[in-house]
C-alpha cells in the first residue's frame, strides 16, 4: 500500500488526499490527548478557519461497565458504577439504587431520602464547579479556574464529613444510604452554604459580566429548540435552548416533590445560555439543601436487606437529574442475584450528535467554547 | 396503585392501539412507563405516529441478547418535551429480531438523536440498522476481532 493510499484509508469520509489538496481542505485530529475532561478525539475538516465537517470519535476510555454489571451481584456493582464520573459520583449511583429498590421491592426510610437529596445536590454543585473552572481556563480566564476549584473544597469537605471519602463516596446503597450524617453536619453545612451563596454572586461579576467571556460565547453555537429536542440532548443544554424540562419536576423521585424550587432555563440556545443555566441552578441547589436540612426527620437511614438478595423477574427504567442532565438506568432482572442486563443512558453520550451539529459551520476558535459548553464528559460517555 | 392513577397511560395506549390494533403488543403499563412490542416492518410507521403525538425526545437505545429464545431485543426509550400532558412518561418500544439475522431499519431519520446509540448497539450486539448514516466502530478498539461483546456467549476472561 502506498503512502497516499494509506493516508486515504485513514480519512474519515470519502474525501481523498488529492481532493483535499485541491479544495484546500485540511483534516485535523483534535485529541485524543486530554482536552480538559478525558480522552476523546474529534476529527474535523477545516476550510480556512471554518469547520466544514466534524466526526466525534469517542471510545478511548471505554471500560465495559455494562458487561461488568452482568457478572456482579446487585451490591457488588456499587463501587465500579460510580467510576465513570467521579466528580458527580452520587448522581450516577442514584438511579441504580432506585432501580434495584424497585426490583427487590424495598423502600428507603424517610430520613435516607432526605440525605440522598442533600448529597446529590452537593455532588451536582461539586461537578458544576469543576466544569466551570475548566470552562474558565479553556477561554483563557485563569481567575475563573482558581475560584471554583477553591470553593469546591468547601463542598467536598461536606461530602467527606457525610461519607468519609472526598470524591468516590459509594454512599448510596439500595435501601438508603451507607451511614447516618454526623451531628455536626447540619451546622457546618448551613455555614458553608451561606458563604458559598455569597461567593456565587462574585462569580457573576468576574465571569458572566466579563466582556471576554461574553464575546466568546454570546451568539456562538446556537442550538434551536426543535434541534435540541430531536437530537435528544438533556440537562442544561436542553434548558439553555428554551425547554424547561427537569426530571426533578416532571417525575419527582424521593422527596423532591416536597421541596420548593424553580426550573431555570434560557431562551437563546447559545453557549452563554448553556453556561448560565448551571450557574442559576447552583443557587437552587443551595436552597434545596437548606430546605431539606430543615425538614429532615430522625430515624433509620437504611432498610434491612437479606444477604445477596434475588430480584424479581422484570425490568425497570429509572432516571434522575444529574449535574449534566438526565441520567437513566435500564435494568433487566431474570430472578437471580445478578442483573441480566444493565444499560446506562448517560447525558454526555447524548451530547455527541449535538456536538457534530454545532461544530459544522462554526469557526475553529469557537471549538473550545462549543465543546465544553455541551458539558461533555468523555469517561462517562464511553462507560 | 389504583387504576385511577394510570389514566394518562391508558389514554396513550388506547390512542396507539386504535391506530395499530393487532400489529402491536402492549407488554406492560406501569406508572409513567409503557412498553410496546412492534415488528421491524411497522417500526418506522409506529415511530412517526408517536412522534406526532408528542413523544419527540429520544433517551436511549438498548439491546439485550436472549440466546434461549434465539432473539435480540432492541429497545428505544422515548419521552416527551413538547406535550405537557405527557411529561414524565417514557415509552419503551421493543423490536425483537432473529439472533442469526438481526437487521432492522434505522430510526435516525425520525429521531436524529438515536444515531450514535444505534451505532453502539451495532458494535455491541451486531444489530444492523439499514440506511444508517455511518454504521461503524464507536467505542471498541479499532482492532477488535471477536464477537460483539454484549452478546451472552461472549465471556469475560477469568470470570
Amino acid at each position: 500500500m502506498s503512502d497516499i493510499e494509506r493516508l486515504n484509508s485513514m480519512l474519515p469520509n470519502s474525501l481523498s488526499v488529492e481532493e483535499s489538496r485541491e479544495k484546500g481542505i485540511l483534516t485535523l485530529s483534535v485529541g485524543p490527548q486530554h482536552p480538559g475532561s478525558g480522552h476523546f478525539r474529534l476529527i474535523i475538516k477545516v476550510d480556512g478557519d471554518i469547520i466544514v465537517d466534524a466526526e466525534p470519535d469517542p471510545g478511548y476510555v471505554h471500560r465495559g461497565e455494562e458487561k461488568m454489571c452482568e457478572y456482579r451481584n446487585f451490591m457488588q456493582n456499587i463501587p465500579h458504577l460510580e467510576r465513570p464520573v467521579i466528580a458527580d459520583s452520587c448522581s450516577i449511583l442514584y438511579p441504580y439504587c432506585l432501580a434495584i429498590e424497585e426490583l427487590l421491592n424495598i423502600e428507603a426510610p424517610r430520613r435516607a431520602k432526605f440525605i440522598r437529596v442533600i448529597m446529590s445536590e452537593i455532588n451536582k454543585m461539586i461537578f458544576e464547579l469543576y466544569w466551570l473552572g475548566i470552562y474558565g481556563i479553556f477561554l483563557g480566564h485563569s481567575t475563573m479556574f482558581m475560584w471554583p476549584m477553591a470553593d469546591r473544597e468547601l463542598l467536598i469537605d461536606l461530602a467527606e464529613l457525610a461519607s468519609g471519602a472526598r470524591v468516590t463516596h459509594a454512599y448510596f446503597v439500595p435501601g438508603g444510604v451507607r451511614n447516618d450524617l454526623p451531628d455536626i453536619f447540619k451546622d457546618r453545612a448551613v455555614r458553608q452554604l451561606k458563604y458559598f451563596r455569597n461567593r456565587l454572586n462574585e462569580y457573576s461579576k468576574v465571569f458572566y459580566e466579563n466582556p471576554l467571556f461574553i464575546d466568546r460565547t454570546k451568539g456562538v453555537g446556537i442550538l434551536s429548540r426543535e434541534d435540541a429536542i430531536n437530537l435528544g440532548v438533556t440537562g442544561p443544554v436542553l434548558r439553555g435552548s428554551n425547554v424547561p424540562y427537569d426530571i426533578r419536576k416532571v417525575e419527582p423521585y424521593d422527596v423532591y416533590d416536597e421541596l420548593n424550587f424553580d426550573v431555570k432555563y434560557m431562551k437563546d440556545g447559545d453557549c452563554f445560555a448553556r453556561a448560565y443555566v448551571p450557574y442559576l441552578e447552583m443557587y437552587e441547589s443551595v436552597d434545596l439543601i437548606l430546605q431539606a436540612l430543615e425538614k429532615m426527620p430522625d430515624g433509620p437511614v437504611r432498610a434491612k436487606l437479606p444477604p445477596n438478595p434475588k430480584g424479581k423477574v422484570g425490568e425497570v427504567f429509572k432516571r434522575v437529574e444529574a449535574g449534566r442532565g438526565e441520567l437513566a438506568y435500564y435494568v433487566i432482572s431474570d430472578g437471580t442475584q445478578k442483573p441480566y442486563r444493565v444499560k446506562l443512558s448517560v447525558p454526555s453520550f447524548r451530547a455527541i450528535p449535538a456536538m457534530r451539529k454545532l461544530l459544522i459551520g462554526a469557526r475553529l476558535a469557537d471549538m473550545p467554547a462549543i465543546y465544553w459548553g455541551l458539558n461533555y464528559w468523555p469517561v462517562e460517555a464511553d462507560r | 396503585m389504583s387504576d385511577q392513577s394510570l389514566y394518562r397511560e391508558k389514554e396513550i395506549v388506547d390512542k396507539i392501539s386504535s391506530k395499530f390494533g393487532e400489529k402491536i403488543k402492549t407488554n406492560y403499563i406501569n406508572t409513567k412507563r409503557i412498553k410496546f412490542e412492534v415488528s421491524k416492518d411497522d417500526i418506522i410507521e409506529f415511530a412517526k405516529f408517536v412522534k406526532d403525538m408528542g413523544f419527540d425526545h429520544p433517551i436511549s437505545v438498548a439491546g439485550t441478547d436472549y440466546p434461549k429464545d434465539g432473539k435480540i431485543e432492541v429497545t428505544y426509550h422515548i419521552d416527551s418535551c413538547s406535550n405537557e400532558s405527557y411529561f414524565g412518561i417514557v415509552l419503551t418500544i421493543a423490536v425483537r429480531l432473529a439472533r442469526d439475522e438481526p437487521i432492522m431499519p434505522t430510526l435516525m431519520n425520525i429521531y436524529k438523536g438515536v444515531e450514535y446509540h444505534e451505532r453502539e448497539t451495532f458494535e455491541m450486539l451486531g444489530v444492523v440498522f439499514k440506511d444508517h448514516r455511518k454504521l461503524d466502530r464507536l467505542l471498541l478498539p479499532e482492532d477488535w476481532a471477536d464477537i460483539p461483546p454484549l452478546r451472552k456467549d461472549f465471556q469475560i476472561k477469568g470470570r
